[in-house]
């Protein structure tokens, strides 16, 4: 696929390639997303912002320069601000692929790393050479003002120029505790938001510390996702209950919404608010509890993204899926096109005809959600 | 008047080191609130950070676009959250206030810079923390600092004036806008009070004539608090 090289958060022209239940493929206008979405159903999405999590800097006891990318950190907390998990490269910046930046020198416990006005120590030297935990020195405050003022946002190579902070941030973007922009949010905006209530769904956030995507190390790589801490409001918890209980389905924009989601779902479906740390791989594998549908960027096979997405289709779809969008054109990465996945053993339909069994329908009657579900491949594909 | 609610408000101020906004920051921390406050001046935001040690003091300019993703950023790293986002750091424009046929383009670019655009794009920055906020049910609210100015056309207070007629229709219209993502956007204009920006456009005015921003600041935190 094309690696979308512009940062452009929102282009005009930017597309979705829808695939339903049954794996059937149709493309939208990713400004049509919301077609998708009928009465019932609840749209979630993560709400972090983006931190500026690239330091550049030098390590001191060797005089070399390196560039420290933030990629992880225990709670969402800001007073806990001060560890990180983080990636180590050599010098240069995201203008090298990662896959050929110099090598950092070898980092050891007490190493200091002077990265503009912060100063910070390596704790730890965890599963990989290059994968350190750091703890800044400053006062809390002095780090949120060093983050905001010296980091940069990460950025790969195939976007030429340096990305600006805004460039990551979505139009729902509060918290900063994103290593990475929680892209597939960019398809949303206020006037997205809106048209959703009012075709009577709901829309609700959660905030998930997306990690890294990629360093440039296959054996680091497969370290990926590190645990991600989130936070799911009471608020959201409930609109999750409500909506499944009128047999409406959870769409999950985003990976990460996902993530966090199937880490806090009960055996019924429910999520439980509050904090947590998202550990899991989701994968073929896994059995989703919560989320009906996956609104994503195009992931390529290998990475954990396009893993956790063979939980909602088999290999077989997700194979068409590739050449399908290989075959249109679609741009990948995170201002590329996006991708509507429904999950082929998703519990939606079965949640209706459960409500209907026990007789307190919802607002809408399920014989006509029935009909929606069984004429065919364009259920999902642009119903208004 | 709600205890409940000034407790663990998180409130942002902008110009929050003189006259009204440092009225307010006084005023809100000595009520309860989580409260961070933006000036441009580092030796100032020391100042006010030794006096309410419990305010979150953050350099920065709003007025520059480079500045305002960091201020963000350092808001919701000292309150996690906001709840309340006064946009109250103002310019005059030429200072002393002249004529419009006298006034320079860069006077009215600066006065339009700190007194429309910035707050448009802090408020926009903070926007989804502020629907985060609406979300939780905590009814979060902007005030945008307005001025008799904005309405009354007053001789050389042209590029003030303008500015914060900008400010106030900009608050009207998106208040509309925002209504339904529970996001109040208030524009009010405090009274001519005691200020130093008051003393730079009218040098030589009777001080015991103008309001106290103390006085003011109590009303707007009435307000905030509601």
């Amino acid at each position: 696929m094309i690696p979308a090289g512009t940062a452009t958060p929102r282009p005009r022209d930017a597309r979705l390639l829808v695939i339903d239940e049954r794996g059937a493929m149709t493309h939208l206008a990713r400004a049509d997303f919301q077609m998708l979405v009928r009465e019932g159903d609840i749209v979630v999405a993560n709400d972090a912002a983006t931190l500026p999590a690239s330091l550049a800097g030098v390590h001191m006891r060797t005089g070399s320069s390196v560039e420290v990318r933030l990629a992880g950190r225990d709670s969402l907390l800001p007073r806990d601000a001060t560890r990180f998990t983080a990636v180590v490269f050599g010098a240069g910046d995201f203008r090298t692929p990662t896959e050929h930046r110099p090598h950092p020198p070898r980092m050891h416990p007490g190493d200091e790393l002077r990265l503009g006005p912060l100063r910070a120590i390596v704790v730890a030297v965890l599963a990989h050479p290059r994968l350190i935990e750091v703890r800044f020195e400053n006062p809390v405050a002095a780090i949120w003002e060093g983050l905001a003022r010296h980091g940069r946002p990460i950025q790969y190579a195939y976007v030429p120029e340096p990305l600006a902070i805004w460039d990551t941030w979505t139009r729902i973007a509060g918290l900063p505790v994103a290593f990475e922009a929680p892209s597939a949010g960019f398809m949303l905006d206020w006037t997205v938001i809106s048209a959703l209530r009012a075709r009577g769904a709901a829309f609700a956030t959660l905030t998930h510390a997306a990690g890294i995507s990629s360093t440039g190390d296959a054996e680091l790589d497969r370290l990926l996702p590190l645990d991600e801490p989130y936070d799911i409001p009471a608020s959201t918890a409930a609109l999750i209950e409500a909506s499944r209980d009128r047999g409406g389905r959870v769409i999950a924009v985003g990976t990460t919404v996902v993530r966090a989601l199937e880490h806090a779902a009960r055996a019924d479906g429910t999520v439980r608010p509050g904090a947590g740390t998202a550990t899991e791989r989701i994968g073929p594998r896994t059995r989703l509890r919560c989320v009906d549908a996956v609104v994503s960027g195009t992931h390529e096979p290998g990475t954990s993204h396009y893993d956790l997405l063979r939980a909602f289709q088999d290999d077989e779809v997700l194979r068409r899926m590739e050449r399908e969008a290989d075959a249109h054109g679609y741009r990948t990465h995170e201002f590329g096109d996006s991708v509507w996945l429904a999950h082929s053993r998703s519990s939606a339909l079965i949640r209706v005809l459960m409500i209907r069994g026990r007789g307190c329908e919802g607002r809408r009657t399920p014989s006509r959600r029935l009909l929606d579900r069984s004429d065919g491949a364009s259920a999902n594909a642009g119903r208004p | 008047m709600s205890g409940e609610r000034q407790k663990g408000l998180r409130v942002a101020i902008t110009g929050g080191t003189s006259g009204l906004g440092l009225a307010l920051v006084r005023e809100l921390v000595d009520r309860g609130a989580l409260v961070a406050f933006i000036a441009r001046h580092r030796e100032g935001v020391e100042r006010v950070s030794r006096e309410r040690p419990a305010a979150a003091g953050i350099v920065g300019d709003v007025s520059r676009k480079d500045d305002i993703h960091p201020i963000a950023i350092q808001v919701l790293g000292a309150l996690g959250g906001l709840d309340v986002l006064v946009n109250n750091a103002s310019s005059l424009g030429p200072v002393p206030l002249v004529p419009l046929a006298d006034t320079d383009c860069e006077d009215l670019e600066r006065a339009l810079a700190t007194n429309l655009i910035g707050p448009f794009r802090l408020t926009k920055a903070l926007l989804g923390s502020l629907a985060a906020s609406a979300r939780d049910g905590r009814r979060p609210l902007v005030v945008n600092v307005s001025s008799d100015a904005a309405v009354t056309p007053y001789a050389q207070w042209g590029a003030y004036g303008a500015s914060k007629a900008a400010l106030h229709h900009l608050s009207r219209i998106w208040s509309e806008e925002l209504a339904a993502e529970g996001i109040r956007i208030l524009s009010i204009d405090p009274g001519d009070m005691d200020t130093p920006l008051h003393a730079l456009a009218v040098p030589g005015a009777d001080r015991s004539t103008l309001k106290s921003p103390d006085v003011a600041a109590r009303e707007i935190a009435d307000l905030v608090v509601q």
